[in-house]
């Protein structure tokens, strides 16, 4: 069973947003990390990069598989977790805490309320299985 | 984002896979289920690829192979036939001997890459791979001409369970009254694992040490168990094809449809050594003799990447700005800790030490051809 946090907001990407007023933080969910596997590298944006909504904005790397990691919603890259060149594996160990991925300073704070709340993400996965 | 290049397909596709008599003990393991060429097999158990890849190296791993397809060769004209249709020369082996060889076509490409097994003169025993086995048998029963030979295909009658690393041998003995160390690199005998009559064979695609053992099918449940209990203690953990693919990368091991294929010759693919042109004609052997005497015009070299990035099956890759290659297997090596690969370039560039480029989703990254295997183990 995937874990799934109530303060955050999903997309049918499977990422994650935390908003914190202007700034959304972005990562990949539970279910991302498991069904990818160990991950070993994460090619992140740089600062200052902006980016629409649903734009790719880099790549997520495990030993056997290789996704894109679209952003949710729109804006400029304002912070990229350099921690996870280092440390990859906490994609896998720590997805919703230290395995962020990027802040993005949002165009509109809107866009999130198209995304899905953990109840929606919930049902949308047991729908996938 | 989830657009995997090996997906976890979905249960109505599933259904119509082959299954090894492992199956349910792989679910029971929590193994995820994948289509690898028609069988239903897992790509990896809950520990995850890495921790998988590493028991190998340091401990022991434990692989189903039972998908892998047997066929018996037996009569008078075994030898014959066989050398006939293969690269390697039969006619080297001795009883209780193995090797690697290649089943070639008229044109020098290769149709499967295969283990030969002798017992006797006359009872050769062929080991070929999965996803190739019914065209394989096809091929063979095709050209057996006026060869006094019995062939039968008998996959489903074997399973075949590998246990490999520098505690295998040890975790194995304690199963059997077989002295294993007797036992050399590529020869093999029958005995009793488990009170299971088996074929023990000291072969493996992992580069470390190791047995593959065949039974009967309806014995790999109490073989499994017993040698997963057995190497409890040394740290033995069970390991899906994504190890299995990254172990023999490591070792620069070939894999069908990747480095070998009907429109590759073995030579490209650095397989020379299995390639025995001076005994008598076997098939495509003129094609073979041409090439080594004319030049290659491609060979496969392995390389590894000098900046951040993971060239992946498939890539393209640039010499100086042209594209010229390409990326047959390409991952992240877990041992080694770099990211490696095996590529097809223009003989002419197939140097240690030649700086190429890879294109990884549109960005050309720089990797250098380096000495392959890039792993291999300490005797």
């Amino acid at each position: 069973m995937s874990k799934i946090l109530e303060n955050l907001r999903y997309s049918k990407d499977h990422e994650w947003v935390l908003v914190d007023g202007e700034v959304a933080t972005v990562g990949i969910t539970d279910y991302a990390q498991e069904a990818l596997g160990d991950v070993v590298y994460v090619d992140l944006p740089r600062v200052g990069d902006a980016f629409n909504a649903h734009e790719a904005i880099g790549s997520v790397e495990s030993v056997k598989a290789v996704s894109e990691i679209f952003t949710p919603i729109g804006g400029e890259i304002v912070e990229v977790n350099e921690s996870i060149n280092d440390a990859p594996e906490n994609v896998n160990g720590d997805c919703y805490g230290s395995g962020w991925m990027i802040k993005i300073k949002m165009n509109k704070t809107g866009e999130t309320d198209a995304m899905l709340s953990n109840d929606e993400y919930e049902e949308y996965l047991s729908a996938q299985a | 984002m989830l657009a995997f290049s090996l997906t976890v397909s979905d249960q109505k596709f599933m259904e119509n896979l082959k299954k090894t008599p492992l199956n349910e003990v792989h679910r029971a393991l929590g193994g995820k289920m994948v289509d690898f060429g028609g069988w239903e097999m897992p790509v990896q158990y809950p520990a995850g690829v890495i921790a998988e890849h590493l028991a190998t190296r340091e401990k022991a791993g434990l692989f189903d192979v039972s998908h892998m397809g047997e066929i018996h060769v037996d009569g008078v004209d075994a030898i014959a036939f066989i050398n006939s249709i293969t690269t390697n020369d039969v006619a080297k082996l001795v009883d209780g001997q193995a090797h690697y060889s290649a089943l070639t076509n008229e044109r020098g490409g290769v149709v499967d890459d295969l283990l030969v097994y002798r017992f006797a003169a006359d009872k050769l025993f062929l080991v070929v791979n999965a996803g190739t086995q019914d065209k394989d048998w096809d091929w063979i029963s095709s050209k057996r001409s006026d060869y006094n030979v019995d062939l039968r295909h008998a996959s489903v009658d074997y399973c075949q369970i590998a246990i490999q690393g520098p505690k295998a041998t040890e975790i194995l003995q304690r199963l059997t009254k077989t002295d294993l160390s007797v036992i050399k690199y590529y020869h093999f005998t029958t005995g009793e694992v488990d009170g299971v009559s088996s074929i023990i064979s000291r072969t493996g695609y992992t580069g470390e040490d190791g047995f593959e053992v065949y039974a009967d099918a309806s014995k790999s449940v109490q073989l499994w168990i017993k040698m997963l209990e057995t190497g409890k203690s040394e740290g033995i953990l069970p390991c899906g094809l994504a190890a299995r693919n990254t172990l023999r990368l490591e070792s620069a091991m070939s894999l069908y449809g990747h480095e070998l294929g009907d429109d590759i010759s073995p030579l490209e693919a650095n397989l020379g050594w299995i390639c025995k042109l001076n005994k008598d004609n076997f098939i495509g052997k003129d094609v073979l003799v041409k090439q080594k005497a004319e030049g290659l015009d491609r060979k496969l070299v392995g390389f590894e990447m000098t900046e951040p990035g993971i060239a992946r099956d498939g890539f393209t890759v640039f010499i100086d700005d042209e594209k010229l290659g390409m990326v047959t297997s390409g991952s992240p090596a877990p041992f080694l800790k770099k990211n490696i690969g095996l590529a097809f370039v223009p003989a002419e560039f197939a140097n240690i030490g030649q700086e190429i480029k890879i294109e990884v989703r549109g960005k050309l990254l720089s990797a250098v051809v380096v000495p392959t295997p890039f792993y291999k183990r300490e005797k």
